[in-house]
């Protein structure tokens, strides 16, 4: 008994330590990244979150226009995966065989393996030309109207790298629903069809209702993968520092900036300024992951459920 | 019986030993994209001639380069651009230009049916980038280029998104040609573009202009040929309409001899001479002025190599070799690293 003790003991601190390790390489990296980006912290202060002027010429940096590309990407690339990956996790959970439920199932999971490189060579020969063939020709004459849908079509741009990040959440959002849909226990069902619902009323009423805050968790992972994607973003979102109304419009997200220019960067100051984007990326993701979290924990004190 | 694997991983490790001995004939290397086709040939081939000496090259960018030379974590930097003298005021050790090879921006485009290569001016070319000219088919484009059927379609301008020694050749170019780019956007590796669509990296433009009917942007001459796509002839500042190629490239270089300063920092573009191309440049190997025997010893031999055998490897895949004149002149600068 004793040694079982000792031997708790030492593993317990052998985790304490291995866990704390990841805390402190968050702290180191959020340190250097205010240490190297302290010039431009003090260079341009709060504007540079709302500044959209970025000239490396004139060494003026703003990243404003990164802050609106990531966001928008994101929540663009939300909007087209949540139902997607909601409707995707039912079918599988609910209303296909289970052979077929396992394949297709595997298959989702699969996307999620895919090198982001190759997701951004994709949407370069494949998306792009059909976006800019065929969608946005069409969009832009039936719903030109809209501000969204305006402009030439580039094929390139914010609408091609928000499907190209819904492609690539999809399957993280997926996953965690079948797993929040999994835990409804199989009584609650069986009471909602015991009272008369109908197989849809049963998944909307003791599936869905029931989840809600499970399935907001997993957007959150997936929104989390998008704030940060670079390399498929990079090659499609057409890289313009330009706030733009319409969707079709090229833009540009806080790590494609990075990406592209850090390997160049040659004064201090473009190097501190493309660090202070890095740090603004890092509040961004907090901020989003709070709110998230709040909401998550208003929605389980309100359902009463566990997940 | 686990002693066994650490047994093998000891014999292994002292297998190893005399390699590590070996290492001091190894030397590391960083910077530019641009020639690195070329030095990863030269590095291999030199390599083959000489066993036992290790070339390490990162192609991490002319930015990425000069900042590990100043940080001294490296053996040699290169550089498409010659280093300002602000950085060569914070480099512990003095730091010497050798310029390498010469390589060429080439204006590239996509216009289904037009087969002759179309002239571009270079006021024609700051309008066009400035974002002042909106179709192909403008009388300002039409009147160098009589005879050509320039179809009525958008001119969509692609350029690098990322920081990139191309793009500070191409906007020294514009500076040098339009007053009105020079104050409006002005020349760096990355700058405020007026239009167009950035792509990430020459292969970045390349696929966009490969795909975009109207498309007008610019890449090295490697890429354009590699992937078959139109090139358009220059005019100089001479006025003749030119083709890039390494005889092109070459004049261009051959005709600032004169302007040539001794530490070899001069910008090419836009050269004298009726047989230049204007959109040529040097890139440079960055070496440091003090170095320890061995390394530099190496460093030394290999450059003499290049300079003389690695030029002829250079047209076969789209660089251009200095002028005979100026090769001889580089190589008499190694005469001032001194070896410790």
């Amino acid at each position: 008994m004793k040694i079982r003790n000792r031997f708790d003991r030492r593993f317990h601190r052998t985790l304490l330590g291995l866990s704390s390790i990841t805390i402190g390489v968050l702290a180191l990296i959020v340190a250097y990244l205010i240490h190297l980006s302290w010039p431009a912290v003090k260079e341009f202060g709060f504007s540079f979150l709302t500044s959209t002027e970025w000239d490396p010429v004139a060494e003026k940096y703003g990243s404003g226009a990164f802050i609106y590309g990531t966001v928008v990407s994101s929540f663009l690339a939300l909007v087209i995966s949540v139902p997607l990956s909601m409707s995707v996790a039912l079918v599988l959970n609910e209303l296909a065989p289970k052979k077929v439920a396992e394949v297709i199932g595997f298959m989702v999971e699969m996307l999620a393996a895919i090198p982001s490189v190759v997701f951004g060579l994709w949407g370069i020969f494949f998306l792009a030309p059909l976006l800019r063939l065929y969608v946005q020709p069409f969009l832009g004459q039936h719903f030109g109207f809209i501000f969204l849908f305006q402009g030439p079509p580039y094929g390139v741009g914010m609408l091609a790298a928000g499907i190209i990040l819904s492609i690539m959440i999809t399957p993280t959002i997926t996953a965690i629903c079948r797993e929040v849909f999994r835990g409804v226990p199989l009584h609650h069902r069986e009471a909602a069809l015991a009272l008369g619902a109908t197989r849809w009323e049963m998944i909307r009423l003791a599936v869905v209702k029931s989840s809600w805050s499970g399935v907001f968790g997993a957007i959150i992972l997936g929104l989390g993968r998008a704030l940060g994607e670079t390399m498929a973003v990079t090659m499609l979102i057409g890289n313009r520092n330009e706030i733009s109304s319409s969707l079709f419009a090229p833009a540009q997200t806080m790590a494609s900036a990075i990406a592209n220019e850090y390997a160049e960067a040659g004064s201090q100051l473009h190097v501190s300024s493309l660090a202070f984007v890095g740090l603004a990326l890092f509040l961004v993701s907090l901020i989003v992951n709070s709110l998230a979290r709040m909401v998550i924990h208003r929605l389980r004190a309100r359902g009463g459920m566990s997940r | 019986m686990p002693r066994l694997p650490l047994l093998i991983f000891l014999i292994m490790i002292s297998v190893h030993l005399p390699s590590v001995q070996a290492a001091t004939r190894s030397i590391t290397g960083a910077g530019a994209t641009f020639p690195y086709p070329l030095y990863s040939k030269w590095f291999s081939d030199y390599g083959k001639l000489h066993p036992g000496v290790e070339i390490n090259y990162q192609s991490i960018g002319s930015g990425g380069g000069v900042r590990q030379l100043l940080e001294n974590t490296i053996d040699f930097g290169a550089s498409d651009t010659p280093m300002t003298d602000e950085q060569l005021k914070n480099a512990k050790i003095p730091i010497l230009h050798f310029p390498m090879i010469l390589g060429a921006v080439c204006l590239t485009y996509h216009l289904p049916g037009i087969t002759e290569p179309l002239n571009l001016s270079s006021s024609l070319i700051a309008d066009l980038f400035l974002g002042k000219i909106f179709y192909w088919n403008d009388p300002k484009i039409q009147a160098i280029n009589p005879g050509v059927n320039l179809p009525n379609v958008p001119i969509m301008i692609v350029h690098r998104s990322d920081g990139s020694g191309t793009t500070a050749v191409f906007t020294d170019y514009l500076n040098k040609v339009s007053p009105e780019w020079k104050s409006r956007v002005g020349a760096a590796t990355s700058v405020k573009w007026p239009v167009g669509l950035g792509g990430k990296g020459n292969e970045g433009v390349t696929g966009f202009v490969k795909q975009s009917p109207g498309a007008l942007g610019y890449v090295e001459l490697l890429y354009a040929e590699k992937n078959h796509l139109s090139v358009a002839n220059v005019q100089n500042a001479a006025g003749v309409f030119v083709k890039p190629e390494a005889k092109s490239i070459t004049a261009a270089a051959q005709s600032s001899l004169q302007a040539m300063p001794k530490d070899f920092r001069i910008s090419i573009t836009n050269a004298l001479g009726k047989n230049s191309y204007p959109l040529s440049s040097f890139t440079y190997l960055l070496v440091y002025r003090e170095m320890p025997k061995a390394k530099g010893q190496t460093l030394v031999s290999f450059l003499e190599w290049a300079l003389v055998d690695g030029q002829k490897l250079a047209e076969s895949i789209f660089y251009a070799p200095l002028p005979a004149v100026l090769s001889l002149k580089v190589k008499s600068q190694l005469k001032e690293i001194q070896l410790k």
